[in-house]
């Protein structure tokens, strides 16, 4: 790294309780630069700008800004100093009910030396000096909450802009913009860069890095993994730093299938994406990975029936399959273990028997009369087959660890037999014995349906599947069997890339 | 279990047994069946109307019109045999049609017109009370009244109606128990056998705690929000009902405080044996617990205007006990 670097971290740790989250960050950012900082889920990038921006205090190491010691005690301090962040809600960086010029002026009314009296004609000539700087053409009385994502977007970086910042952090702004309009976020960033501010980009979607990227750096549970800064940028060296690659010494024996459970043809998921066909056979497991935001969520929420496809046709067992709702899926068989269990599994006020027994109250029950026995002999029956440790099946799911508790929704969901048994990210948040539990329950259990997992993490697809399908761009662009596996073609198909090289 | 965990379970029970035990001593003649049954009648309205209410918070949402869908209810039961001169059976088949209409569209303004529930009932309770005056330009209904065309009405309360709050069942003594009681204590073990043991009451708990957990089980769940509200508006025109055959007149002015008693009582209700959560026990203690803290008060003469200061009293100490005692706010 160079010595004109305006912004350099040194060693930065953190832990909360136990669990170290970051292990020694160390990097630095230039002035007029794109970094592009990757890392998976739970790698540690949200806890890392909190630091920077000043939200989070740091456990241990050092900042410095522009030669300067850099250690920001609250949001505001960091801003100040010369570093803005434009966290991912976008609606956290603008309020909604003002107009866009007040948002533009925002932070300039309070705070020190702020006036008492708000002076609208003050506030538009100062927007309006804000808004020519950025070439933002936006009307600048239009209320933000009439504005599109974008517009929004562009308001919340114009914003951090009137700081004129020395850095300026993006966490994941593409992540809810079409491609347009992301377009027109890259035109701006391009001017922030001639401008010579350093920009710290946080993304997983490949084609933003290849857009923007002067550097790249990949982080992997809580570590630095990789640096890449060498023309032209090995993109696939820096996927397979934030996934890494270990030696798998309980890889499955991949099975085949026969017979097929279920048949998707010709399915479009999202506007302008390739059509999925695919085919899922009895007993056999298939994960689909790919990087965050390729659509993996969206296919399992169309086969579940809580989203409709753009297009194409399903099957199951060779009847047509055209659910409207979960209740429809359900019925026909196919069973979701959702992801993000805490927003859309857990019933925080039920014990683990009642979690359990949720989805099939009505075969549990006579004359709408709950039978309590045989919700609490299923229960024991799948707190004994997952191996859940708790006291008993009353136990409430907040006193489980977080594997036992991501146990309990599978056990929900094995509770009873499906043709059509998918998990989106089920080792999410879950330590790696409760994984391996879960792993090895789906696939002694496999016979009789077909299981279909969603997987960010290449690691855990190899654990578990017998075929590995490869998702990008809200399709399907790679298939392998879970044997000799090419890992550095899947690596390039999660890249999103045609192979570059053999690296 | 540990001494804190007991406190959070029983203290509430524990709080109640030891205010009748010094109303016992304190008071002449609050220990007999007679106080007893005074105790509760004068909750019956307001515990009906407290476990409709208890529908729609286990559901996660919230009903501010039951007060004015009672004394709707009331009105209409008024009108209905005073001025078109029906029989009793027509004008508490038209309070539970209110009811039921009422609750529907609550709970379509809620659900498909993602009004907040608090400021739909609250538009629906302000509808009401308004919409109830139109029929009688505003006069309060009685055999006899001068009707705005300038007619006398001339229908009666009829002698079955009014049974519905004046009658008294023998039960050990002759003409104890009230009706209202009956009909309480009825509904009472009605709504809380259907939450507790029933798939349907399941479901409304784990739509009320996760609402995305609920509808991914399969769950229709805008529509057990929407029978929630259909629950709650039956249970408060039955409240009108007995509020009605009580009253023997359809009175403009009755009924102004249902609904924060009611509300009070379901909220009370949370802290009954740790729950943290509605229930319809709970409700039916925490409306019993306000009428004999009244009833005590009262025998050892009290003035009448401390009442709302007293009961506003146990609700925070209640929901002391409910958020920071059992750390369920946390969450």
């Amino acid at each position: 790294m160079g010595s004109d670097a305006v912004f350099r971290v040194e060693g930065l740790r953190k832990s909360f309780g136990q669990n170290e989250v970051l292990g020694g960050i160390s990097f630095a950012l230039h002035s007029g630069e794109v970094t592009v900082l990757m890392g998976a889920n739970g790698a540690g990038k949200s806890t890392l700008v909190k630091i920077v921006s000043g939200v989070y205090a740091r456990g241990a190491g050092a900042m410095q800004l522009a030669g300067k010691t850099f250690d920001p005690q609250t949001p505001a301090e960091a801003i100040r100093a010369g570093v803005v962040t434009v966290h991912q809600n976008i609606n956290d960086g603008v309020v909604a009910d003002l107009d866009v010029a007040t948002n533009l002026t925002l932070d300039r009314l309070s705070g020190k030396g702020a006036s008492l009296l708000f002076k609208p004609r003050n506030v538009r000539a100062e927007a309006r000096a804000v808004a020519d700087r950025m070439g933002l053409a936006l009307d600048l009385k239009a209320r933000v909450a009439d504005l599109s994502l974008a517009d929004r977007q562009m308001v919340a970086i114009a914003r951090a802009m009137a700081h004129q910042p020395k850095v300026l952090i993006l966490d994941e702004p593409t992540s809810s913009l079409s491609s347009a309009e992301a377009d027109r976020l890259f035109a701006l960033i391009d001017r922030l860069r001639e401008q010579g501010v350093a920009i710290l980009y946080i993304s997983h979607r490949m084609s933003d890095i290849r857009r923007l990227a002067d550097r790249i750096v990949s982080m992997r549970d809580g570590v630095i993994s990789g640096v890449f800064d060498k023309k032209p940028l090995d993109y696939e060296g820096a996927v397979n730093a934030m996934l890494g690659r270990k030696i798998h010494l309980d890889r499955v024996v991949a099975r085949h299938s026969a017979r097929a459970a279920f048949t998707a043809e010709r399915l479009q998921i999202a506007p302008g994406a390739r059509p999925i066909s695919m085919t899922l056979g009895i007993g056999e497991v298939v994960a689909i990975t790919g990087l965050v935001g390729v659509g993996k969520t969206a296919l399992a929420e169309t086969l579940f029936g809580v989203r409709r496809p753009l297009a194409g046709t399903m099957h199951m067992d060779g009847k047509p399959y055209v659910p409207k709702s979960a209740r429809e899926a359900i019925s026909a068989g196919v069973f979701l273990v959702a992801k993000d269990r805490a927003a859309s599994g857990i019933v925080g006020g039920f014990n683990i028997e009642r979690n359990i027994s949720l989805p099939f109250l009505k075969r549990m029950s006579g004359l709408g009369v709950m039978k309590k026995r045989a919700e609490r002999v299923v229960a024991r029956r799948q707190i004994d087959e997952l191996g859940i440790v708790c006291r008993s099946e009353k136990d409430e799911l907040s006193a489980l660890s977080g594997g036992n508790q991501q146990k309990v929704m599978v056990a929900r969901w094995m509770s009873q037999a499906s043709r059509l048994f998918i998990l989106d990210e089920p080792f999410q948040g879950v330590d790696i014995s409760a994984r391996r539990d879960i792993a090895a329950k789906l696939r002694a259990s496999a016979d009789g349906r077909a299981t279909l997992i969603f997987v960010t993490e290449i690691d855990e697809a190899l654990e578990t599947a017998d075929r590995i399908l490869v998702m990008s761009e809200h399709t399907i662009v790679g298939e392998h069997r879970n044997a000799d596996i090419d890992l550095d073609r899947l690596l390039a198909e999660v890249a999103g890339g045609p192979l570059h090289s053999a690296a | 279990m540990t001494a804190r965990d007991y406190a959070i379970r029983y203290g509430f029970i524990v709080l109640l047994v030891g205010l009748i035990a010094y109303f016992a001593v304190a008071a002449d003649g609050f220990v007999s069946p007679q106080s007893a049954v005074f105790i509760f009648q004068s909750v019956a309205i307001t515990g009906v109307l407290a476990l409709g209410v208890t529908a729609t918070l286990v559901v996660g949402g919230f009903d501010l019109s039951i007060g004015s869908v009672a004394t709707s209810a009331m009105m209409a039961a008024s009108y209905a045999m005073v001025v078109l001169e029906q029989n009793a059976i027509v004008a508490v088949i038209a309070c539970l049609v209110i009811g039921v209409i009422v609750g529907l569209i609550n709970g379509w303004l809620i659900v498909y017109m993602r009004v907040p529930d608090l400021l739909a009932t609250l538009g629906m309770m302000f509808l009401l009370l308004g919409l109830q005056r139109i029929p009688t330009e505003g006069r309060s209904i009685a055999t006899g009244m001068t009707m705005p065309d300038g007619s006398v009405a001339n229908g009666k309360f009829s002698e079955a109606f009014l049974a519905l709050g004046r009658h008294r069942i023998d039960f050990f003594i002759p003409n104890l128990i009230p009706v209202s009681v009956v009909v309480l204590v009825v509904l009472a073990v009605l709504i809380w056998f259907f939450l507790e043991y029933t798939r349907f009451g399941r479901m409304m708990y784990a739509v009320g705690s996760n609402e995305r957990a609920a509808e991914l089980a399969g769950a229709p769940v805008k529509a057990y929000k929407i029978w929630a509200y259909v629950i709650s508006g039956v249970f408060a025109s039955i409240g009108g009902i007995l509020l009605a055959a009580r009253l023997g007149r359809g009175d403009i002015a009755s009924g102004n405080n249902l609904l924060l008693d009611a509300v009070a009582a379901a909220l009370i209700g949370y802290a009954v044996l740790g729950a943290a959560k509605p229930n319809a026990f709970g409700t039916a203690v925490g409306a019993v617990f306000v009428g004999v803290l009244l009833q005590g008060l009262t025998m050892m003469n009290a003035p009448y205007y401390t009442q709302d200061f007293v009961k506003g009293a146990v609700l925070v100490v209640a929901l002391v006990f409910t958020f920071a005692l059992s750390g369920r706010g946390k969450r």
